[in-house]
Parts: structure tokens; sequence; C-alpha cells
């Protein structure tokens, strides 16, 4: 750790901005309080970054956590003591869960103050200690600069995921040299990147000798940046491709030997052929309970697995991996890629591709359209063909989420920001507004619900502050209706709370804040409304779409049953034969 | 079955939380826990007893690998290892009961640290097993107060677990 910068003493807080600075930090997602003005102050003297102020810290982290997700770049959050910190933690155990590299600065009290119940006090360090990635207490004045450093590295290395740091406010006004590491060395910290060359050629050749060969990504794909490898390996070799939910858009979904995305709402052809492959190759992925099912069930059928990761925990965590190898997704596949132009890649499984087609056949994804009352899916195949399958679609959690995923066909990684693994209602429009900071001419597009949307609804306001030209697709079916199909299914239609009562008028509320509110109710004007909106290319819109009350999503796999165990749509011819 | 890991991990505020947080949030068990600072300063040297599946063990070392602070690990039922545990126990040490200690104590290569009139504290180390069948011998009415430390352990021979 050498100096770079020399100079006279700063203030700690003035640190911070200059650490924020040397990271070449674009935007950071913030709300001021008593324990962080030191560094607000600061941030009032200089413009090396924006400061964008939220109106509530969970959306802060939500779009750094987006702006992120777009970019490949860590995404800051900087919030105060106490319930800054505790609203914060939703948006850090999301990206947690999901790894996407973030570093949010929390205020805390001042030292002496500390233990002491003092005014906005809160264990910031004890209470995310479960998730994040590390997270650090500065105690002194001279440990922020390296601190910050190391926040930064371990963010965005080895398995992403976001860093806490904590600094009391004295701390941010004791005064210290600047100096900035230029280097991390952690004798506890050394992520492994380049794969096993044993392990990778025993891969290929498993690939090569495969009967009913499977190819399955998730978001480590999309993070580790290894799309453009995986489509030099999956068109070599000719083989079928599947994402799960994180991992869409990893290969373009418009390509034919995409099967699109499997798990508890994939398409009846990815499960079938994960169920019934030989050769299974799992890149950033991590056979989760929404994807896999039952893994007694799917271990009852043999199969060989071979398995990337960057994170050695995930392989052989839920199924038993025959061949692991641990390494960065894109030096791996980089590997791959180059053994496999020495070989034969001839491999004939067209009885295979023919197996699938039928499969295909099925048709899944089919619903029956209405020109009654307006279904979810054909607004998302409408949005598909209005933004020409290029915009950023971010989406809340529920059915809506589900459809954006099955029907909007990602042909790119990166567009599609959603929380997959925790969850989080309330997303969709913090999501949308670190999209559109990333890329300020994107079409940006928060596919949403009446009960996610109202969750962090304040951040219109945001929007309306920075000028953001988000659409707002709100699918409302006045039902909270993941739950609903639940109940519908597992509950005997015992609708338990989950409608949603007393709704604000939407349009006008949109309008409040200077946006422009749509109504749709008509399935007709549906894609002329899309239109409409898209072609206000620098104005916000919030399009509420009156949708069909009863919609399920379809196929659905439900809890504890095998991946070939699908129900399928009352409208899928196939139904019954199915079941 | 019984596995007896062993950490090396930075000496952080806050490290020993974050291992046993681990432990509690992954639904693993933990039987003992011991942790002091090594001849380095700047490292604590940690043994945890755990159980649990082959699978289990092998989730346990990775996510212990996973924590930033942690510098290594090592499951010592890989190779020869050693375990060693203290125990203080006070037991009766009436009339009826005196000699008989004197002698269970003996047998057990522990030794009286603390006469009083009416009992004895005894000192022994020893694997756990042999802690939990020195506590099986004695009447269990004459025990008074037991503590143990948890067990340490250390790998035989070349076995050597440093950075």
């Amino acid at each position: 750790m050498d100096s770079q910068v020399k100079n006279t003493a700063i203030t700690g807080a003035e640190i911070v901005i200059r650490c924020l600075n040397e990271e070449k930090v674009k935007f950071v997602f913030g709300y001021p309080g008593g324990a962080v003005l030191h560094i607000y102050d600061e941030i009032y003297k200089q413009n090396g970054f924006k400061h964008i102020l939220v109106r509530h810290e969970q959306a802060a982290v939500h779009a750094a956590d987006a702006f992120s997700r777009a970019t490949g770049e860590v995404g800051v959050a900087l919030v105060t003591s106490g319930p800054g910190a505790t609203n914060a933690v939703t948006g850090i155990a999301t990206a947690y869960m999901d790894s996407i590299p973030i570093v949010v600065i929390s205020g805390q009290v001042p030292v002496p103050a500390i233990g002491m119940d003092a005014f906005q006090e809160v264990d910031m360090v004890g209470i995310t200690r479960p998730c994040v990635k590390h997270n650090f207490l500065v105690k002194d004045v001279k440990d922020i600069a390296a601190t910050i450093k190391k926040a930064f590295y371990i963010a965005a290395t080895g398995r992403p995921g976001p860093v806490v740091v904590d600094i009391p406010k004295d701390i941010t006004a004791h005064l210290a040299e600047f100096i900035y590491p230029k280097t991390v060395e952690m004798r506890s910290y050394n992520p492994v990147l380049k794969g096993h060359s044993g392990q990778i050629k025993k891969a290929i050749k498993l690939l090569l000798e495969a009967k009913r060969p499977m190819i399955y990504t998730g978001g480590g794909l999309v993070l580790g940046d290894g799309a453009e490898e995986l489509i030099k390996l999956a068109q070599t070799l000719n083989y079928p491709v599947t994402n799960t939910l994180m991992g869409l858009g990893g290969y373009p979904a418009t390509d034919k030997q995409f099967v699109g995305m499997l798990g508890m709402h994939g398409t009846y052809e990815a499960n079938m052929a994960m169920q019934n492959c030989d050769v299974l190759i799992a890149i950033g992925a991590r056979f989760d309970d929404r994807v896999i099912g039952n893994p007694t069930h799917f271990l009852s059928q043999k199969r060989t697995i071979i398995h990337i990761d960057v994170d050695p925990s995930s392989i052989s965590k839920r199924v038993k991996v025959d061949v692991p190898i641990v390494g960065h997704v894109k030096s791996v596949l980089l590997e791959m890629n180059e053994v496999l132009k020495a070989e034969d890649t001839k491999n004939d499984i067209s009885k295979w591709w023919k197996q699938i087609d039928e499969w295909r056949g099925v048709k899944s994804l089919l619903y029956k359209n209405s020109d009654t009352v307006i279904k979810p899916q054909y607004v998302i195949e409408k949005l598909w063909e209005v933004t020409k399958g290029d915009a950023y679609v971010t989406s809340d959690v529920g059915q809506h989420q589900m459809w954006a995923a099955q029907y909007y066909k990602f042909d790119k990684p990166r567009r599609w920001i959603n929380s997959g693994g925790l969850g989080t209602m309330g997303v969709g429009l913090p999501y949308a507004m670190g999209c559109q900071f990333a890329d300020k001419n994107a079409q940006v597009a928060c596919v949403t619900g009446e009960g996610s949307i109202q969750m962090n609804i304040q951040e219109l306001s945001t929007c309306a502050q920075y000028g953001l030209p988000i659409k707002v697709i709100l699918l409302n079916n006045r039902y909270l209706g993941m739950v609903r199909q639940w109940q519908e299914f597992f509950y005997e239609n015992r609708y338990s709370e989950s409608y949603m009562d007393s709704l604000p008028d939407f349009v006008k509320l949109a309008e409040s804040y200077g946006h422009i509110g749509m109504q749709i109710t008509n399935p007709s004007d549906v894609e002329g409304a899309l239109k409409e909106a898209f072609a206000k290319k620098d104005k916000f819109v919030f399009m509420d779409f009156i949708t069909d009350q009863d919609e399920n999503v379809f196929p659905m796999i439900a809890n504890g049953k095998g991946l070939s165990e699908m129900i399928m749509g009352k409208d899928n011819k196939h139904r019954e034969e199915l079941e | 079955m019984k596995h007896i890991i062993s950490i090396l991990i930075e000496n952080e505020a806050g490290a020993l939380s974050r291992v046993a947080g681990l432990f509690s949030a992954r639904g693993y068990n933990i039987e003992s826990l011991t942790v002091a600072a090594t001849e380095d300063a700047t490292m604590s040297r940690m043994t945890i007893v755990t159980s649990g599946s082959d699978e289990v063990i092998e989730q346990i070392i990775k996510q212990l690998n996973k924590l930033v602070d942690v510098v290594k690990v090592i499951d010592l039922n890989d190779g020869k290892f050693i375990e060693r545990e203290l125990m203080l126990v006070k037991v009766k040490a009436t009339a009826q009961y005196r000699e008989e200690m004197k002698r269970m104590c003996d047998i057990f290569r522990g030794r009286i640290i603390d006469v009083a009139d009416g009992s004895f504290t005894i000192e022994l180390t020893g694997s756990g097993s042999k802690l939990d069948a020195f506590i099986e011998s004695l009447d269990n009415t004459a025990i008074l107060e037991t503590v143990r430390t948890g067990a340490s352990g250390i790998g035989r021979g070349d076995r050597i677990l440093k950075v």
C-alpha cells in the first residue's frame, strides 16, 4: 500500500468524497441525516459525482443496485445512522441474494456514544452481518481510505455482493492525510479466477459425448459478463440453452437454440429438457428451489453435471455435481472455447432436438387473448414489440414479474432487472431509476403490480426531480396476484387479505407529481397507448392497465414437486394429457 | 459424525460473531467453540466441534472459507490429530466421598487444584470423550459444578495450520 497522493490533512468527510472520486463513482444515491452531515457538507462542495436524493433509503440502495446490474459497475448508496441504516437493510439484503456489487456508506453515532443507546443509534454492522458480503465499522479517520478501497474491491471481485462501511460522525470530522492505496492485498481474501484446466478438458469431453446435452445458465453468467462466450460455446456445439429468471438475456431469447426460462414458471420444453438431459452444464447458476423444485425428484433421473461457478460454496450445495469448475465464468468459458477449437465438435444430437421440438409443440405459454378484457401477457408481448425488444425492463415481485420474464424476449444481458433471490416487492420503480441514470437515453419500462408499486411509490417524486423518462407498466388486477393464485390452487379460493382495496387513482396520482398518467381498459387500446407513451421520450408516463383479475401464471410447478410435474394453463389444449 | 474444524481468522472486532452468525443462520450445529489469539497477535485460532453429514461438513468448510476475515480452514478429521479439552469439576468431598474422589481423580490423571472442607476442585484435561467418561463415572449427586473449555485441536506430526 503506497501513497498515491500526499497532501495536508483533511477531514474524514472529505476523505470519503475523495475516495469515491478515486473509484470514479458517477452517482451516489442517498438521503441526508444527522450522522452524515459532515459528508453532505463535502458533497455540497464537490462535483466529482452526482448525488441523487431519493425519498426513502430503501430506494437509494435499490437504485444503486440497479445501476450496478445495468452497468456492471459498483453502485453506491449513502444513508444516515439509525432509521436511515435500517431502511437500507431491505435493499442490502436484496443485493446480497442476487450477488450485486454495491457499497453502502452509513453514518454512525460518534465513537464515544456507541453502545450508549444514543439518538439514532443502531448496530449497523450487527444488523447487516448476515446480508452483506462484508462490512466494516471505521473507528479511526486514518482507516477511512483503506477501508473504502477494500470495500470496493471486495464488492466487485469473486462472487460480488454488497459491502457496508459504517462511519461514526466524529470520525468524519477528524483530520488525516489522504492516502489512497493503489492496490488491495488481503491474506484472507483471494478469489479464484481461472478454472482448473484438467476439469475444463474433462467437461469438454463429456459435452462432446453427450446424447442429450443441456446448457443451463443463471445470474452468475450475466454478472460475470460471460454472455458473448456462452453464445460462442452454445453455437459451436448447437446445444439447447435455458436461462434462469436471473439469467435472462444471458443467451438471446429469440435464438432458435433458446428453450425459454426454466423453473417454477418455466416453459414446458426447458423443464422437460432439464429433467431428461444426460449431460448438464450449469454456468453461474445454483440449482435453487425455484429452479429445480424438489431435488430428490430431480436426482431420480441420472445425468452427469458440470458446474462452473466463482463461488465454491454454490457447488454441490443442493445437488451433487460430477465435474466442479471453480472460476470466473468468462475466463472458464474462454478457455473452453479455446479447447473446443482443437476438437471435432460434430456431435449429432438431432434426435434430442426432435424431442425438444415436440415439447415445444405443447406451446406452454399459450394463452387465450380477449377483446373485452386486457390480458397481462398481451401487454408484455406488445411492450416487447413497441420497444423492439431493446428496453431495460425492471419488475417488482409477483405475477407481473413472471409474465414479464416469460413474454419479454431478452436478447441482451443486463436488460432484465428484478429481485430474483429475495423477491422484494417495491424494487421496480427504484430499479427503473437506477437503469435510467445508467443510460439516460435508454427506454426503461417498469413492469409492476398495484401491490408492489405502492411499496415505493414515493419515488415518483424523485423521478420528477431528475426528469427521468421512465414508463411504468402497471398490470392492475386489483389483487396481490401471486398470493391470490396460490390461494386459488392450494387454499380452496379463500382469498385471505389478497384483494387490494381503496386503490388510488393512479392517473391523478402520477399527474400530481407532474407526470403523465394514462389508464387503459380496452385491449384494442394497448398497443396504441404503449406507442404513445414511448414516443414521449422525455416524459415519465404512468400507464395503469386494468387487466383480467382471474389470470394465472402458467406453467407452474407446485412447491415440493419435480420439474416434469407442471400444471398447465386452462387454454392449453394439452393440459389434460400432461396432467 | 463429529468433526473438529480449525480456523485461522483475522483478529478483528466482530470476527467471532461472523463465524457464530454463519452457524446459526445456516442451521449448522456447534458443540463447542474456542478462540484465542495466536503467536501472531493479528490472528486468532478457533476450534469448532460440529457434527453433520459429509455434505453438511463440506458446506460448512466452504461457507467458512467464504467469510472475508477467515484466512484458513481445515477439517482436522481429514487426517491424524490431537484433541484436548480442559474441565474443572467441583465435587462433594465430605467424609463419605473424600477418598473416593481422590481415587477417581488419580485414575483419570486429574489434579485436585482446590481443597475445601466439603469439596474438591479437580482439573482434568483430555479428549471430550475422556471428560465425558469421568463425569459418568462419578456419582451424579456428588457433582456440584462443572465447567469445560470446549475442545482445542492440532494436527499430528507435519500437519501444520499456518499462514
